[in-house]
């Protein structure tokens, strides 16, 4: 029997998140003949927006919409969505804040297994299901095998999968929100958003970034990044543990939970290349990376590579760059 | 306020490079570095700055072998009250529900405020805290990077794209899973470590935690790890070879060209 799969459809106010368009292509490869329904929940009118859209590439699409949801709390969704989905579905979501919120609980609650951040699938058969994921920070890959008997919950990793933007679906939308509702009383009230602060640098706007990671190793050593930087013409920008050391502000991380930089080059220094960190770079810049670890992801999305210790290499380049602009 | 912590030991993949072993059942271990994981350190951190702003106790557990030891340890050395191993090699194997169910059938042996797990571990599956909370029936919020204790409720904030905050005001008790950068986790020096080192960590085992092999384990797992692998990838980086001032000299000619140096 095909596997009825379901496919969580992030947006914002209506507007869908790239993910939306994504998740088609996973359940295709979890299985070409699946069922596949886009399920929106939002307050009326975001919900209604959303809908509309996913209904572009998917045939079927569930909304559920209700005043309560105009913010997507997983405390309230995660219990409307156990009710809601029929025995044994397949629910895909994406790899994010909400995906990591939402499915863990969810795949319990429906004792269903649970995939995390998926980023290839070989394929149903026989009740079981075979994913492909990253451990170890990105440095190895496995494949798991999931039992499907109760079905599955499943993050894929955004950009792992293409986005199917053919469109022309014509898909049926379809009023789910009494079979789902109503709303439960939460335990945990959505509040506010609160926005990032803005830096003395907007490194979103910067050509060239002279991006570091744990390989600058200490606090002290910031100065020579920062003289770099002030000889090409750059500015410093950084990964995820650089902030969390509180040795550079947050506005100058490079990652999903930080900025999205679109440079025309990228300086990748000491930087293992996690994809939460990838994903802050957009616009395809050419990338260099110097990194101790010849085994380091970034490796294979870099442009060109040095295997080396950038303590070492980057007073060199500043010398040698001053010297060349005498 | 009582708050157990959930900590895990694992390789540390700031100090090594993984490489998966020729027939793919593992990673290679030899000379492989372990620690807390990352994420359950800010974990801990949090536990005892709360404890010591509002009292209580902080409690930290782990599933794991004998040698997770040393992790409790170092954690009671960094200030958590007591420590507690649940090590069974009915264990072995186990998927995150699995250890969900492990760690639930502790929780459900005491009296906790509030339960926290680190939002992610070396496996990058960031699930046990969810599937804990779920099997708790407790109210959850992941990738937490701010505590604020409001009587028997906490403000938090979680981390959410884009560099932004989301605030939810959360009623106690409740499990979170707490992000890095939280906090700055204290140093542990090698006095506190020695502080520690005879103190006795109690192990319960699969009896002590009154579980029987249905969910734990391999055999239980709904999820198994069938292999590591290798995958092909792209030709990759364009590797500049040479000495140092060799690579030096290249890697000026390209940003030249490339207009990285203005």
């Amino acid at each position: 029997m095909a596997a009825q799969i379901f496919a969580y459809i992030a947006h914002k106010s209506g507007k869908l998140d790239d993910s939306a368009l994504e998740l088609t292509t996973a359940a295709k490869k979890i299985d070409a003949d699946a069922s596949i329904t886009a399920v929106v929940f939002g307050d009326a009118a975001t919900a209604d927006a959303a809908a509309a859209k996913a209904a572009n590439t998917y045939k079927a699409v569930w909304k559920v919409a209700d005043s309560a949801l105009a913010y997507p709390n997983a405390e309230l969704i995660r219990p409307m969505l156990a009710k809601l989905l029929p025995e044994g579905a397949i629910l895909l979501l994406p790899t994010d804040s909400f995906g990591m919120d939402l499915g863990p609980g969810l795949a319990v609650k429906r004792n269903a297994a649970y995939i995390a951040d998926a980023i290839d699938f070989e394929g149903a058969k026989d009740g079981k299901l075979v994913a492909h994921r990253q451990e170890y920070a990105g440095q190895v890959y496995a494949k798991v095998e999931a039992n499907l008997s109760g079905g599955a919950v499943i993050t894929c990793r955004p950009g792992a999968f293409a986005a199917d933007e053919a469109g022309g679906a014509g898909g049926a939308v379809e009023d789910k929100s009494a079979d789902a509702g109503p709303v439960p009383a939460a335990k945990r009230k959505f509040i506010e958003v609160v926005e990032a602060e803005v830096g003395d640098v907007d490194i979103t706007k910067s050509d060239v970034l002279v991006s570091i990671g744990r390989g600058i190793e200490s606090q002290d050593n910031l100065e020579i990044a920062f003289d770099l930087a002030k000889a090409i013409g750059a500015d410093v920008s950084c990964s995820r543990p650089i902030v969390d050391a509180k040795w550079l502000e947050k506005s100058r991380q490079v990652g999903t939970s930080g900025q999205t930089v679109k440079p025309k080059v990228y300086m990748a220094l000491g930087i293992s290349g996690a994809f939460q960190h990838l994903g802050g770079i957009k616009g395809n810049p050419f990338m260099l990376a110097i990194n101790k670890n010849p085994k380091a992801p970034i490796f294979q999305v870099a442009d060109v590579g040095v295997v080396g210790d950038i303590l070492e290499i980057m007073p060199e380049l500043t010398e040698k760059v001053t010297e060349m602009k005498g | 306020m009582e708050i157990l912590v959930c900590v895990k030991r694992v390789p540390d993949t700031a100090e090594n490079e993984i490489a998966v072993k020729a027939d793919g059942t593992d990673i290679v271990r030899d000379d492989v570095v372990y620690s807390v994981n990352e994420w359950d350190n800010y974990a801990v951190e949090e536990a005892i700055q709360i404890r010591d702003n509002v009292g209580g106790t902080v409690t930290v557990v782990s599933v794991g072998d004998a040698e997770s030891e040393e992790i409790i340890r170092r954690e009671m050395a960094m200030g958590a009250d007591t420590g507690v191993l649940l090590s069974d090699s009915a264990f072995e194997g186990s998927d995150g529900l699995g250890v969900a169910t492990i760690l639930k059938s502790f929780v459900d042996k005491g009296k906790y405020d509030l339960i926290l797990t680190g939002a992610l571990a070396d496996d990058g599956a960031g699930q046990v805290g969810g599937m804990l909370a779920a099997l708790l029936d407790l109210p959850y919020a992941s990738v937490v990077n701010k505590i604020e204790v409001k009587g028997d409720k906490l403000l938090v904030g979680r981390e959410i794209e884009g560099g932004n905050q989301e605030m939810n005001e959360i009623s106690l008790p409740c499990v979170l899973s707490i992000q890095t950068g939280i906090n700055e986790p204290r140093y542990v020096g090698i006095r506190g470590i020695r502080k520690v080192a005879s103190l006795e960590i109690p192990c319960d085992g699969k009896d002590a935690c009154g579980l029987d092999a249905g969910i734990i384990g391999a055999a239980g797992a709904k999820v198994k790890r069938l292999t590591y692998f290798v995958p092909e990838l792209g030709e990759g980086a364009e590797m500049i070879e040479g000495s140092t001032e060799e690579q030096v000299e290249k890697v000026i000619e390209i940003l030249k060209a490339k207009g990285g140096i203005k």
